[in-house]
């Protein structure tokens, strides 16, 4: 199978400018274009290890990365994102080309794929079973995430947990894992050899970088899992390692409210979560340590399934 | 028929759905989800029993849509179902236009179509009654600024929308099928006289199917928003398909028409529906209509206008013809909508009045 690994830059580069770029990840086809060198430089760090799909002219996403902003573009350039003449977003500075394609590609999948009930959380996989670490901003879920992928958990998503209503199983989207300001640090501390893209500063969450997803993670990207575990992450400063089981009830709403469409799906967003409920142990976790928290990850153990 | 993109040529005749090539997929599925019409294209496929020669991948877009399309329905329902309580006390019944309509009535026109609003006829004389109602079951009125208050009640045909304060589900509350301003006056006692009840579904009804059409069609043709324009017509074209099965439904339609003073939408629409859609429409309709189109030279200029509007509205089917078409068009709404003068002071209000107002 080609991989975009198997494109020299210049290949890579010709092809975003002209008639796209189809990528696999998880289950959607995304044909980028763009002729910003940041996007090819993105990719060309991040996204070797995808497959090529350029088999049969089916894509799911034709996203476009523009170079915009008229006049300005000779002083100030500027990104715009587009999907089939729709422009969601607005225009960013072009050094933020990149991230905005990442937040792009999520755009798509959280406000497309409603087959699955689609939750803000990342998910990490070990021995077939799946832990699903949902996050309001700010709770250090992608650090967690990226330091549990460091340490050979399979990385099934860091924005996006996927759960298909008619098995309750887990599909990854495994794509590279978002870090801000300190975090982007302490991974390249924390990680061996990890791969990040270059700092992009003052976006609106501050200094943003991505780690690439693993090779094994994006090979296995067509295994689901089971979810196991739903964990709460909180970093807190100084905080000493603590795993608190919440009450399935309460657990239940937390959930909901980090879904993009429990609401839509209606009763089939409630069953879906209500089985996920039943069927996973839940806790609040506050970390400030992350060996400690690794230790604790280590030592979870699967409810009976 | 020469060159028609490719969702509509999906519309006109869905059993070409399992010809098409995964390239051919990629495009129909892109024009259908810019224009909301997925829901509808599943529902024509899975009325027909294609859906298992739909290839995987193009299966998965209708997969996404499928609990949206069924949510929908549902909550159309439920809403439906609160205004109705709502509205007890005036002892009004429930007659419904246009999306809600079909859909209730469980009308081909409904099947996977998505709409935002729930649209509503009541009498004029009642539109305090009703409103406070609505207002007592949790609908609050929008727009609250005096002169978009002035433009709703004193000039439009109905009342500025009102949301519900929990559900954020919204109502349009009319009184006529067009602003009191405008040029033609659909007589809306006659409308409300001739409306149907919904079988099985007490309190609820809609307008007679002549009426329904005609509705359909003046609100297409005389307004000057196309960005549903495509779906609008397509209602037209499974309207007229179902309707027109029923025995004397084309035999009243031309005269209803000229008793309401459509006659003009229902040219536009009869002519449209037929060149994008292939609707069959019987000779002596058409003869009927004829004498209320326009001249020849306008007739031209009206045409080029609406076949480039009507197009699906994607960059596939873009171009300066069909921007141009799309203002020139929003310019004549506005102009149907009121005399000049109005006009004039509207435009002004908008243009200079309302932005300070806000600031």
């Amino acid at each position: 199978m080609l991989t975009v690994a198997s494109l020299s830059r210049a290949e890579l580069e010709a092809r975003l400018a002209g008639p796209g770029l189809s990528v696999q990840t998880g289950p959607f086809v995304s044909r980028i274009h763009s002729p910003i060198e940041r996007i090819a430089e993105g990719i060309a760090t991040l996204y070797g290890d995808y497959p090529l799909r350029d088999f049969d002219g089916f894509a799911d996403f034709h996203v476009h990365m523009r170079r915009s902003g008229g006049l300005r573009r000779w002083y100030r350039p500027q990104v715009s994102f587009d999907i089939d003449g729709l422009e969601p977003f607005e225009p960013l500075p072009q050094e933020h080309a990149f991230p905005m394609l990442e937040w792009a590609l999520n755009w798509c999948i959280s406000t497309r794929a409603h087959a699955y009930l689609m939750i803000h959380a990342a998910v990490v996989e070990r021995d077939g079973v799946a832990a699903i670490l949902p996050a309001p901003p700010g709770s250090g879920k992608s650090t967690l995430c990226a330091a549990l992928v460091s340490r050979g958990w399979r990385l099934l998503s860091d924005e996006l947990a996927l759960i298909r209503p008619q098995d309750g199983l887990l599909v990854p989207v495994p794509r590279p894992i978002s870090l801000k300001n300190r975090s982007i640090d302490v991974i390249r501390d924390f990680a061996r050899d990890p791969v990040i893209s270059r700092p992009v500063e003052n976006t609106t969450k501050g200094t943003v970088a991505h780690v690439k997803a693993p090779g094994d993670s994006v090979a296995r990207a067509h295994e689901s899992a089971r979810p196991a575990w739903i964990v709460f992450p909180k970093y807190e400063d100084g905080a000493v390692t603590s795993l608190e089981p919440i009450p399935r009830a309460r657990a239940f709403f937390r959930v909901a409210e980090n879904a993009f469409n429990y609401s839509p799906l209606g009763a089939v967003g409630f069953n879906t979560l209500a089985d996920t409920i039943d069927r996973t142990v839940i806790y609040d976790f506050r970390y400030s340590v992350l060996e400690e928290a690794i230790a604790v990850f280590a030592s979870l153990k699967p409810p009976a399934a | 028929m020469k060159h028609l993109p490719i969702l509509v040529r999906a519309l006109r005749d869905p059993d070409q759905l399992v010809r098409y090539t995964p390239a051919d997929w990629d495009l129909l599925l892109r024009q259908s989800a810019a224009t909301n019409l997925t829901p509808t294209l599943l529902s024509l496929a899975e009325a027909r029993g294609l859906l298992k020669r739909v290839p995987a991948a193009a299966r998965a877009h209708f997969d996404w849509v499928r609990p949206l399309a069924a949510r929908h329905r549902q909550a159309v329902r439920f809403e439906v179902a609160c205004i109705q309580a709502a509205l007890q006390p005036t002892g009004l019944p429930l007659l419904l236009l246009k999306g809600a309509a079909y859909a209730m009535a469980d009308l081909d026109a409904g099947r996977g179509r998505l709409f935002g609003d729930i649209d509503l006829l009541v009498p004029k004389a009642r539109l305090d009654d009703v409103e406070s109602a609505l207002m007592l079951a949790g609908w609050a009125g929008t727009h609250h600024d005096a002169y978009d208050q002035r433009y709703y009640r004193q000039w439009m045909h109905e009342l500025p929308p009102m949301t519900h304060v929990r559900r954020g589900s919204s109502i349009d509350v009319h009184h006529a099928l067009v602003p009191e301003t405008a040029p033609v006056r659909p007589d809306p006692d006659s409308l409300r006289a001739r409306a149907r009840p919904i079988p099985g579904m007490p309190g609820l009804a809609t307008l007679a199917p002549d009426d329904m059409v005609l509705h359909s069609a003046v609100h297409l043709f005389f307004d000057g928003e196309f960005d549903k324009g495509l779906r609008d017509l397509f209602d037209l074209h499974r309207l007229l398909g179902e309707f027109g099965a029923e025995p004397g439904f084309w035999d009243g339609l031309a005269m209803r028409a000229r008793a309401l003073e459509l006659g003009r939408p229902l040219f536009y629409a009869l002519r449209h529906v037929q060149r994008m859609f292939g609707t069959e429409v019987p000779p002596a309709v058409l003869a009927a209509v004829a004498p209320e189109g326009p001249t020849p030279a306008l007739g031209w200029l009206m045409d080029w206008l609406f076949a480039h509007a009507l197009l699906p509205l994607h960059p596939s089917c873009a171009s300066a013809a069909s921007a141009s078409a799309r203002f020139l068009l929003y310019v004549r709404g506005n102009w149907l909508r009121m005399p000049p003068l109005l006009l004039s002071r509207h435009l002004f209000h908008k243009a200079f009045l309302t932005p300070r107002a806000a600031a």
